[in-house]
């Protein structure tokens, strides 16, 4: 679905990645690990080009997308959620979820504010429909925003750290939801500090660090049997915490 | 008493010289309005100029014309530039003179309505730009649906005491010779020789135009907020 070549991206002289090779089937469900700094959100931010490559290919549909002018067709078949949920403060909860859709000409007004509604029900939030985001939960927001990009009908969702804004107790019911989308078949590329999440739900896993992937397996080779010995201290080092 | 009363009625009433006061009114509120208009459009192109090239590094040039208006323009008394407009532009046009002051304040005005518009956009956080730009957004959607809006709250008081300014600003007009309030008063009292009346009339006028201008905006904001 996705083909990351050669990837680079530098932030004047600063290299932030340097060479990314990955290739994200459909239903994947890709979980990118390493430690702060190491370019984990700049690639993610490059694969819907929030930021714009330095070098390197992003096939998508058989497009390099770095190459095209016209983002905007691209990036609505990529959701991205963020860490800070990033709903519009000054939207209700039905208009994050409808704007799009409707300014892009999607869907008229009504379809979008049905389909919205039927989503919301889905997550059992469709009582907020007329609330600002500040009237609620951290993870009542980061639902939301999942489901304003669920609304595009996007062929692959970014994740970027999804819960590491929230309380402890709030974690659960956005990684719930997230499991959903896997089991209905929904292809994701997940940063996240929670080891164990991904651990358990990701079937891909990939070590960043430095800009680099230094390996890339099943979770269960990650996780069980690391080769890399960077790897290895990364992992010892997250579970002596 | 009788003195105040004769001197009231020599200022104000003998040859209808409240007539004056009455003109200066007019140009006073003709020229700010006009003007915060005129600031308001140019204020809302050149915040955009920059803003789009800041964002897609498109427009060279017109991004380092705006800046350079918005430079000259505050770096400069406005005194002078009223008077470059008048003396040095229309030199040898035969122009309305409020118009002169319209332009001259306006263009006065939109450097720093510029400015106060690139802050307002600038106060939306970046998030929620990007978060628009993911779903496929483009630059002017995402302006318009998403930073606009909430912008406008934010700058709407720095906005109206843009306004207030200029309607004190306009005082300066009467040295190029617009009859506006400041002139107005000065007529009367190069005829009466005493400049009490005229000046604590107008400074009572100016006073109640500011205070009824902040009361107007609180009112606005009132309702932006409720909204
Ligand atoms: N816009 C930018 N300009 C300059 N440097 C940047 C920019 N964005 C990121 N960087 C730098 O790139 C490097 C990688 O950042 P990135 O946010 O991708 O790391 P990360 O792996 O997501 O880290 P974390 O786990 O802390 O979120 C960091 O050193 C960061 O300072
Ligand atoms: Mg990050």
């Amino acid at each position: 679905m996705i083909e990351i070549k050669n990837l680079k991206k530098n932030f004047g002289e600063k290299k932030v990645l340097k060479g990314i090779n990955l290739i994200v089937e459909k239903g994947d469900r890709i979980g990118l690990i390493g430690p702060s700094g190491c370019g984990k959100s700049t690639l993610l931010r490059c694969v819907n080009l929030l930021e714009k490559p330095t070098e390197g290919e992003i096939i998508f549909n058989n497009n390099d997308i770095c190459k095209l002018s016209d983002l905007s067709n691209i990036r609505r078949k990529i959701g991205m959620v963020f860490q800070q949920f990033n709903l519009f403060e000054h939207l209700t909860v039905l208009d994050n979820i409808t704007l799009a859709p409707i300014k892009l000409k999607i869907m008229d007004e009504t379809t979008a504010k049905k389909e919205a509604i039927k989503l919301l029900k889905e997550i059992k939030l469709d009582s907020y429909a007329n609330s600002y985001p500040k009237e609620l939960s951290g993870g009542q927001k980061q639902r939301v925003a999942i489901v304003r990009t669920l609304i595009m009908n996007p062929d692959i969702i970014l994740f970027d750290e999804p819960t590491s804004a929230l309380d402890p107790e709030m974690i659960g019911e956005v990684t719930e939801l997230i499991s959903t989308l896997a089991n209905n078949g929904m292809t994701m590329v997940i940063v996240s500090h929670e080891l164990n999440f991904i651990k358990s739900f990701c079937n891909k896993v990939a070590f960043i660090n430095d800009g680099k992937i230094l390996e890339i397996g099943t979770s269960k080779e990650i996780f069980n049997n690391p080769k890399n010995e960077k790897l290895k201290s990364f992992l010892s080092k997250i579970k002596n915490k | 008493m009788n003195y105040i009363i004769e001197n009231f009625y020599y200022s104000v009433i003998y040859d209808n010289r409240y007539k004056f006061i009455l003109e200066g009114l007019r140009n006073t509120c003709l020229i700010a309005f006009l003007a915060v208009i005129l600031g308001t459009i140019i204020g809302v192109v050149i915040a955009i100029i920059r803003n789009y090239h800041e964002n897609t590094n498109k427009l060279p040039i017109l991004n380092y014309l705006a800046k350079v208006y918005v430079t000259v323009i505050r770096g400069t008394p406005s005194i002078l530039q009223l008077m470059i407009i008048y003396y040095i532009i229309f030199k040898s046009v035969d122009v309305n003179i409020v118009f002169v002051g319209v332009l001259a304040f306006g263009i006065n005005s939109g450097a720093y309505v510029a400015e106060i518009i690139r802050a307002g956009i600038n106060s939306i956080n970046k998030g929620q730009i990007e978060a628009g730009y993911s779903l496929g957004l483009n630059y002017s959607k995402v302006m318009r649906y998403i930073v606009f809006p909430p912008a406008i709250k934010n700058i709407l008081p720095a906005l109206g005491n843009e306004f207030i300014t200029l309607v004190k600003e306009t005082a300066v007009g009467a040295y190029i010779g617009i009859v506006e309030l400041t002139k107005a008063s000065d007529i009367i009292a190069s005829r009466t020789y005493d400049y009490f009346f005229p000046l604590i009339i107008i400074a009572i006028i100016y006073l109640s135009l500011t205070i009824f201008i902040s009361k107007l905006l609180n009112i606005m904001e009132r309702r932006l907020k409720n909204d």
